[in-house]
This record gives structure tokens, C-alpha cells and sequence, in this order.
């Protein structure tokens, strides 16, 4: 009998996993795909920490929101993943009603959103000067920040496992049931689980789960995201993530840089039927740009780098499901989180722990280590810093993806890890090698040798996510007619 | 009856429009601007010929060995060549110029190595 | 810090040309660096023939091509480093690398002679729509696992992009056994050489299809095909209605090459919109004193020849910069594109300096045929050419110019190369 399983292993999972770790509980994470933050929306955001005057007021989303948002500063350091509190602006352009700036502004005061300023079109232009010429005023959110999604996740991840969290991978939960006081988490392979408690994080599919063992039910509507990443030459264009004017389907469309100095435009917001249907679209990339360029009057496109799709995981009810079901003793769901889901992860986690711990009676581990130590950055180290590692270990003086500067020893390491990468997207999300301008190109073979070699794998074994993502069909020379 | 073809000889990619009889011999051509085009024309018909380029994996080595034909072949052999390559047994080392498919095809061509292995 | 008189970096056919230009120009105190395990450059991958007909009189596999170069350097005991990747160039020339043996490194460099070639256009820049799924490669990467790792990227390819790389890589997919559906070109015209259309696509029957692009890409884990459709000779949007489905595995992308100059840019070098490469004169060499250009990573040559021929005379440039017989640079006079020029080298003349003619190279901006490259000195035409049977895109052109046509101009304003095209 386990004490928790959480169904999940997104931003949602992995930080109650990681919470949970503080405790003395067994706690096993079930996830589907064969790595963390891959299954759902994780991976694929506009990476904000957002300041918390968007979401209704008395909502669990602002609620969440407003608390989750200070809490990053200590998290980052504690797990070193990449997050900058770099400010938002809304800003509001030539057309628009600025009233809607002011009820952005009450909204975070009844939200309790601190450093919050209207500022003038003078004021927003010394601070931003490539903002679009029709920009008229700003709502500046001081708390307003950016992280990187899945580097957060993959932290958190690595930290719960060390600290006793045990994760199972390509694990598919197929059905949730009550049984004599307890729950019987029935998996696809036909094996079933008998636990305590199950944290319900399945995002796009968490509706399914909560439908199965009570009668509050919801849907999961997916709603799809596109977005355009600009390369790094233009890391400074824009210091805050900059918004426009909500529309009533979201935020809008966004011009942020990123963590990594890339920038990334989007998302747009368009509803959709299959769950799983992250395409990107000719009419959803051309409204990105669209709106984009009210913004950023000369969208750089020769510098375009990539375009992705993140699916929403919306409720139906449109706010959070957090906490307990009054039918469903020891079910806690953290479901329906879409935006500002990332920024309320850690505030989830926080409750949803404290609530099972109460319920089990757990005591706190005296030998928790908080304390995770990222992959050596050799794009950011000094140049002694890259001598020494290269003394420790020769591997770090091979570089293997040229454009964003990453060896062979981190790429090994991203392998070597608990929760390893197994494909070439997993190393990619954890080391950036092949996220740069030429787009995976110079080191892909490369990546593809390491992998075989760390792995045991053939190179036609490996893929670029798993499933039936191979790359290579087979050896030259080998023909049947042969 | 007639055929056009694209003469290879120069940037230019002069359109030919040849001539044959009714067994497909040449009988005359029109269209080239430089006797390249003119003499490219009869061959092509009569015996077009290629050089075959490919490579072979060869035990003992990651590197696969890239090899071409010494001359151009008939191009109706190109495919009969890649299979009498991919059949070669090749031993290490191996140096630019090495035999590996002596006479491929009857052609009194061989194919060689192009690349050093060790 | 290890001071090197002429450090070049990339060991490709550039590198390799310039560093036994140098050698032979009476410098000793040289090195190579190069990021692969072997020298040689992207030719040890371009396995087909059609190199060395200018260089050496002989047609020449890459391969064959670049051990000619790689014996002159051995011959010539020039010192070079492989597995070495620079990671910066600074504007006092000094250069930062790593390798696993000696692991990082400084150079502090007399003269830098960049030889970094080019990197291919990914698919995420054109924005494609559809899936994100695996067996989508760039050509070269392609090319790269057929025929130095010996392993195959699919079976039924599509090709987008009638480049020579795309050409090629169509014949030599066609040779392993894969069915190659056909090529897709935006343009109305091949930027690839005449000659591969007829070897690579119309002997094995492949359609090429001009005017056309790839609008969408199916399938979740593994390429499944793609949506092709006709554009519009004017904006190049595709046009409702043309759409096509072509079901394959594979898709090859040949969309363009650009030169790799992040490291040049770290050094304070200035680029040249048109050709992406550093701004050069005619000895090769940048804005920045005694740091020089020449290959791919300069402008993306068509014939190895000529990369060979322009990287010999940027290594000779430096050496004798190190030698101190380069005399001061002026400003020197700017050389512009006027009508049909695309991407001049070099872009800036010292008309005072010049002791031997200057070879312009451009590449036309359209199909032109009978077409003369004419030379204008501030707005007055000095030169003329003889009329060219064809000119296109995918053929650089070039003009090699007397240095007393400038020299007897006196002060001069700027250079304009053009094209005259029959009425």
C-alpha cells in the first residue's frame, strides 16, 4: 500500500511530488510518456511567472496565482533552474479603451497584486525603446517574471527522487477506483496499485480521472496556443514581457524574451477538439504575427528560429480544481490547470501537501535536502571554470551543439541523471543542444552517437520523443534484392 | 520521331531537339549554340554515360568508404554498378585510387576508392 | 598565451587553401583549428564528383578534393589541431578554443584568417505548418548520416528546395534504394547547377516542381507526407486551391545556406546584409585590422575551385600583413550593387593599393541571358563586359578588373558592378 501516487509528472506533479518529499511518505509518480514535462502543456508555454491581476478576483486561479508568485525566487536558487524577475508591461495602443488598463489595475488590487503602476507613453518608451509606435500607456507589474518551464520541472523532479520520490515512466494509469478505504489505480499494462491517497495532476486528462470517482464533474476543453521563437540576436529588443489588452478567450499575444535570450511571440487561442493535436497552423501563425507587430512594429523574420503549438488544458467551469472532492475522500485533484497554472504550482503544491500530511499524519524528514545542482552551463561559465571542467572530465572540452555552445560532458550527464534523457528532444530540454539557429542540424548525429553509447541503443533505436518518433530507418547497403 | 534533351556541356542548358529514325538511332539535332551541345547530342542517344559515385560500409570502420567509377559508364548499368559495389568486400586499409570492384558490370571500368580508410 | 602569427580557423577547403597560401607566402609560426575529428571540411560528406575541374584540371570527389589539400598541409608540416572548437574570437585577435586533449586554450594572433563556412536554414525558420515530428532533416544533415555514418533518414523522400545540395542528395537517396517523390521549388527557376537537374532528377524521373512549396506536414510521431501547393509568382503565398498530397517519410530541406559568423561578429566585424559574410576589400580583409575572410563563411561559393582560389589569396594577404607589407588602409572606396548584382565581393576597394586585377564575385539577382557586367566609377561607365549567354541565381558570377582602370580615376567616390540586360 503506497501513501501517494500522483498521476503526472508535469510542472503540477513534479512540485507536489517534490513537496510531498519533505514528508515522510511513499509517494510514486505514474507518467504516461517516457520523460517529465513532456506529456501536456509543460513543455510548451509562454514560460511567464505572471503578476496575478488577470485571473477573476476569488478565484483559486488568482488566489493561487498571487501566492505562487513569490515564491519562485527561493525555489530557482534552491533547484538552480533559470528564472528572472524581469517585469510585465500591459500595454495599452492607440485604439484601445485605457479603462481597460484601470480595471486590470483594480482587479490586481482586489487580487492583492503588489508593485503595480500605470506609466505614461514617455515612461514606457524610455523603458522599452523598440516598444510599437502606437503605444499610448502600460500597467507595469514589478513581480512580473519568466522561467524556464521544463528546466523547472525537471528540477523539481530530480530533487523529489533524491529525496526518496520514486517516479515510474511510460506508466499509463488507465482507471481510478475506492475500495475499502483506500484507491486501486488500475495501469493500461492491466497492474493495479493500492494507495492511501492519489493527487490527481493529469492535466489535459485530469478530467477523466476526477469524472471516474465523482459526481462534480468537468471537462477538459483543449485550447491551442502558437507561438514564433526569434533567435538570440535580439535578446534585448524588449526587457519586460510585454501584453497587450486581454481579450475574453486570454491573455493575448505576447512578445517575451525568454531565459535564454531567445524571444518568443504568441500564443494565440483557438479551441480544439483532439488533446493531442499540437500543430502548428498557417492562420494561427499568420495572427501571431498579426498581433505581434502592433507591439514590434519590424518583426525581425529572417531570424525566425522555430514556431511551436502548446495545448491549454481548460476546465469547463473555468477556474481550478484544487483539493479534495466532498465524494471522494483522499482524492486531491490539482486539475484544470491551465494559465496561470505555472505560476501557482509551487502555492499548489504547498496546500496540496499540507492537506495530505495532515490527513496521513506525516511527520517531516529530518534529512530533506532541498538543495539540487543543475548541469554544468559551459555557455556560462568563465573561461577557468571551463579549464577546470575540462581537466575533471575531457568530455567537457568537446562541444557537440555549436550554436548554444553545449559539450559532450552535459549532454552524457543529461543521459546519466536520474529520470535521464532517452531521446533526443529529452536531451534537447535539458542541455538547449539543438534548440539554436541551425536547429538541431550540425548535432544531431552527434547526439544520436552519445545516446547509443550511454544507452546500449542501435542508432535506428533512437528517437526524437519517443513512441514512433525513430530517425533512422536502417543501414545503408541493406537490400532485400540483394 | 524526336526528343528534347538538356545539354549538361555548360551553365547555358541549351534545349536540343533531336532527331531519330524509327529504331531510335540519332539522325540529326538543332537547338545547340556551340559544338559541345552538338557533340553532347549523338552520345547521349547512341550510349549516354555517367560516373556512378556511392559509398560501402567496410568492417573495422565508422566511416563508411566513398568510391566512384575511374570513367563515366553506360547509364543503363548505373543500378547493376551500385549493387556489384555494395557487394564488395572490402578489407582496411584502404587508399584514394584502390580497386574495389575491378571491371564493374564488364565495362572494362574500374571503381575505386576515393577517401583513406585506416 | 601561445602567439600565433597566422591562425586560421576551420580546417574545410578554405582553411586548408589559406594556411598553404600562408605557408608558401614564408610563414612557419601557423596553426588550423578545426571543430571535427579529421580535416577536410564539409567536402569528406560531398562524396559525388564535380570538384577540382578548375584547380587541379581533373573532376575530383569531395573526398579526393580535399586530401590533395590535406597532403600539401602534411607535406608542408603546417600545424593544426582537430576536435578544437573556437568559442571566441576577440577584437585584439585573440582566440579562445577548447579541445579534450589540451583542453581550453588562447591565441594571441597576428593575423586570423575566419574560415567557418556556412550552416543550412532549418525548417522552424520558414515557419512550416504542421506536425513536429521526426523525419524532417536538412539536407546536409542528411547527407551527413548517409555517407559518413553509413545510415539511412527514410524511404520515400520528398525534397524541398532545387539547391544542389537538394539535387544531389535526391540521386544519392535515389542510389540507396529510396523512392524519391520529387523536388518543390518556391522559385520560378533551380538555384542548383543545370547539370544536377538533368543527373540527379530528370535521369531517375523525379519531378521537380517549380512554383510550388511545402504548406503543411502530417503525421504525429514520423513523417506520414506533406501538402504541397502552388504560389504566387509575385508574393510567393500559396495559392487556395492548388493543394496537393504527396505521402512519404522523409522530408529533405535544401532552403538556403548562411554563413556562419557568430564568432566574427564577437571579433567586431562587420557583415554585409546581401551576403551575410563579413565586409571585405580586396586583399580579403575585414574592418578589423589584420582579420581576413575567404570561403563559405565570406559568401556561399557554388565550385569548391573558387573557394580554394580565394581563401589562397586572403592567406596570402596575411601573411604579408604579418609581415607588415600591407601599407595602411584607408577608408577605400565602397563597391556597389547596381542593377541584377546580388552579394559583391569584395565590398570595399584601396584603388592606390591595387597591384593586381580585383575578381568581383556576385551572383545574379534573376535568369538573365546575354547580359553584360558593366563597371561604373561614380556613375560613369568605365567597363563593359562581353555579353554572357546565361546568367541565373544559381551560378556566382565573377569579373576580374585591371587595377589601372582605377587607378587612373584619381579620387574616387564609389564603384558600382552592374548589369546591362538586352533591351
Amino acid at each position: 500500500m503506497r501513501d501517494v501516487i500522483i498521476i503526472g509528472a508535469g510542472v503540477i506533479g513534479c512540485s507536489i511530488a517534490r513537496e510531498l518529499a519533505k514528508r515522510e511518505l511513499d509517494v510514486l509518480v505514474l507518467e504516461r510518456k517516457d520523460d517529465v514535462a513532456t506529456g501536456g502543456c509543460t513543455k510548451a508555454n509562454t514560460a511567464i511567472v505572471h503578476a496575478g491581476y488577470d485571473a477573476k478576483p476569488g478565484t483559486k486561479k488568482a488566489y493561487y496565482n498571487v501566492r505562487g508568485n513569490p515564491m519562485f525566487d527561493q525555489l530557482a536558487a534552491d533547484l538552480e533552474f533559470p528564472f528572472i524577475r524581469n517585469t510585465s508591461l500591459v500595454v495599452a495602443f492607440e485604439g484601445d479603451d485605457l479603462q481597460g488598463l484601470y480595471d486590470l489595475f483594480t482587479r490586481g488590487v482586489k487580487n492583492g497584486v503588489p508593485d503595480m503602476q500605470i506609466i505614461d507613453e514617455t515612461t514606457l518608451r524610455k523603458l522599452e525603446p523598440n516598444i510599437g509606435t502606437k503605444a499610448r500607456a502600460a500597467l507595469r507589474l514589478g513581480t512580473g517574471g519568466i522561467v524556464c518551464p521544463y528546466e523547472m520541472t525537471i528540477a523539481l523532479a530530480e530533487n523529489a527522487v533524491e529525496n526518496g520520490v520514486e517516479f515510474r515512466l511510460l506508466t499509463q494509469v488507465e482507471s481510478v477506483r475506492p475500495e475499502d478505504g483506500h484507491w486501486v489505480v488500475k495501469l493500461a499494462s492491466g497492474e493495479e496499485l493500492k494507495t492511501r491517497i492519489v493527487v490527481n495532476a493529469a492535466g489535459m486528462y485530469s478530467d477523466v480521472f476526477n469524472n471516474m470517482i465523482s459526481s462534480h464533474k468537468f471537462e477538459i476543453l483543449p485550447r491551442r496556443g502558437e507561438y514564433y521563437m526569434v533567435d538570440k540576436t535580439f535578446k534585448d529588443a524588449f526587457n519586460a514581457t510585454i501584453f497587450q489588452l486581454p481579450t475574453d478567450k486570454g491573455k493575448g499575444i505576447l512578445v517575451s524574451r525568454t531565459v535564454d535570450g531567445t524571444v518568443l511571440l504568441g500564443p494565440t487561442a483557438n479551441d480544439i477538439d483532439d488533446k493531442e493535436d499540437t500543430r502548428t497552423t498557417a492562420a494561427g501563425l499568420a495572427e501571431v504575427l498579426e498581433h505581434a507587430s502592433m507591439t514590434w512594429n519590424n518583426i525581425p523574420t529572417r531570424n525566425f528560429i522555430g514556431t511551436f503549438a502548446g495545448i491549454r488544458p481548460r476546465p469547463s467551469n473555468g477556474d481550478f480544481w484544487v483539493g479534495e472532492p466532498d465524494d471522494a475522500p483522499n482524492f486531491f485533484n490539482a486539475a484544470g490547470i491551465e494559465s496561470p497554472g505555472l505560476t501557482s504550482a509551487p502555492a499548489i503544491a504547498e496546500d496540496i501537501a499540507k492537506w495530505i500530511t495532515e490527513r496521513l499524519n506525516a511527520k517531516m524528514k529530518e534529512n530533506f535536502n532541498p538543495k539540487r545542482k543543475a548541469i554544468p552551463k559551459f555557455r556560462e561559465l568563465s573561461n577557468e571554470e571551463r579549464a577546470e571542467l575540462i581537466a575533471k572530465d575531457p568530455a567537457y572540452g568537446r562541444i557537440v551543439c555549436r550554436c548554444e555552445t553545449v559539450t559532450e560532458g552535459e549532454i552524457r550527464e543529461a543521459i546519466r541523471r536520474p529520470l535521464g534523457a532517452r531521446n533526443l528532444d529529452a536531451v534537447k530540454r535539458r542541455t538547449r543542444a539543438g534548440m539554436g539557429r541551425c536547429q538541431a542540424g550540425f548535432c544531431t548525429p552527434r547526439v544520436v552517437a552519445i545516446l547509443c553509447d550511454e544507452l546500449g541503443l542501435d542508432p535506428t533505436e533512437v528517437t526524437k520523443f519517443g513512441g514512433e518518433s525513430a530517425l533512422l530507418t536502417g543501414r545503408i547497403g541493406n537490400r532485400k534484392e540483394d | 520521331m524526336e526528343r528534347i534533351l538538356t545539354c549538361i556541356g555548360c551553365p547555358m542548358g541549351c534545349q536540343l531537339t533531336v532527331t531519330l529514325d524509327e529504331d531510335g538511332n540519332f539522325v540529326s539535332v538543332t537547338g545547340y549554340t556551340c559544338k559541345v551541345g552538338k557533340e553532347y547530342a549523338p552520345n547521349e542517344i547512341a550510349n549516354p554515360r555517367r560516373m556512378v559515385t556511392s559509398v560501402l560500409l567496410v568492417p573495422g570502420s565508422d566511416t563508411p568508404l566513398s568510391v566512384k567509377t575511374a570513367q563515366p559508364i553506360s547509364k543503363g548499368l548505373i543500378f547493376e554498378c551500385l549493387k556489384e559495389i555494395r557487394k564488395a568486400k572490402v578489407t582496411l586499409p584502404v587508399r584514394i585510387g584502390d580497386v574495389i570492384v575491378p571491371n564493374v558490370c564488364g565495362t572494362g571500368i574500374d571503381v575505386v576508392a576515393t577517401r583513406n580508410l585506416e | 598565451m601561445r602567439e600565433i602569427d597566422v591562425l586560421i580557423i576551420g580546417g574545410g577547403p578554405a582553411g586548408l587553401a589559406a594556411a598553404v597560401a600562408a605557408k608558401k607566402a614564408g610563414i612557419d609560426n601557423l596553426l588550423i583549428l578545426e571543430r571535427e575529428e579529421h580535416l577536410g571540411g564539409i567536402l569528406r560528406q560531398c562524396i559525388h564528383n564535380g570538384f577540382g575541374l578548375q584547380a587541379f584540371g581533373e573532376e575530383l570527389t569531395g573526398p579526393e578534393y580535399a586530401q590533395r589539400y590535406i597532403d600539401m598541409v602534411e607535406e608542408l608540416k603546417i600545424p593544426y589541431q582537430c576536435e578544437t572548437m573556437v568559442l571566441s574570437v576577440s577584437n585584439d585577435k585573440v582566440v579562445t578554443s577548447i579541445n579534450p586533449k589540451e583542453g581550453l586554450q588562447q591565441f594571441k594572433a597576428k593575423a586570423i584568417v575566419l574560415a567557418m563556412g556556412c550552416r543550412e536554414r532549418p525548417r522552424g525558420a520558414l515557419g512550416i505548418p504542421g506536425w513536429r515530428c521526426a523525419g524532417i532533416f536538412s539536407a546536409g544533415t542528411a547527407q551527413r548520416f548517409v555517407n559518413l555514418e553509413g545510415y539511412m533518414p527514410g524511404k520515400k523522400v520528398v525534397i524541398l528546395g532545387s539547391g544542389d545540395i537538394g539535387l544531389i542528395m535526391a540521386r544519392r537517396m535515389t542510389f540507396e534504394g529510396c523512392e524519391v517523390k520529387a523536388c518543390v521549388e518556391l522559385m520560378p527557376f533551380s538555384s542548383g547547377l543545370k547539370r544536377n537537374i538533368v543527373q540527379c532528377l530528370d535521369d531517375y524521373n523525379i519531378p521537380l516542381l517549380l512554383n510550388h512549396t511545402v504548406v503543411d506536414i502530417h503525421g504525429k510521431d514520423r513523417v506520414t507526407g506533406v501538402t504541397i501547393a502552388e504560389v504566387d509568382r509575385q508574393t510567393k503565398k500559396p495559392i487556395p486551391g492548388t493543394e496537393q498530397y504527396i505521402e512519404c517519410d522523409t522530408l529533405l530541406l535544401s532552403v538556403g545556406l548562411i554563413p556562419e559568423n557568430e564568432l566574427s561578429v564577437g571579433a567586431g566585424v562587420s557583415l554585409a546584409r546581401s551576403t551575410q559574410g563579413p565586409v571585405v576589400d580586396e586583399t580579403y580583409q575585414t574592418n578589423v585590422e589584420g582579420i581576413f575572410a575567404a570561403g563559405n563563411v565570406l559568401h556561399v561559393h557554388d565550385l569548391v575551385d573558387f573557394v580554394s582560389e580565394e581563401a589562397a589569396r586572403a592567406g596570402e594577404a596575411a601573411a604579408k600583413f604579418v609581415k607588415g607589407s600591407i601599407a595602411k588602409k584607408s577608408d577605400g572606396v565602397p563597391v556597389e550593387e547596381g542593377f541584377g548584382v546580388n552579394g559583391i565581393v569584395p565590398q570595399i576597394i584601396h584603388p592606390e593599393l591595387l597591384t593586381e586585377p580585383v575578381k568581383f564575385m556576385f551572383r545574379p539577382r534573376d535568369v538573365y541571358k546575354g547580359a553584360r557586367i558593366c563597371v561604373d566609377i561614380d556613375g560613369e561607365e568605365v567597363l563593359r563586359g562581353k555579353p554572357h549567354m546565361i546568367m541565373a541565381p544559381g551560378e556566382m558570377a565573377s569579373l576580374s578588373v585591371d587595377p589601372e582602370l582605377f587607378k587612373k580615376k584619381g579620387d574616387i567616390g564609389k564603384v558600382t558592378v552592374r548589369l546591362e540586360v538586352r533591351a
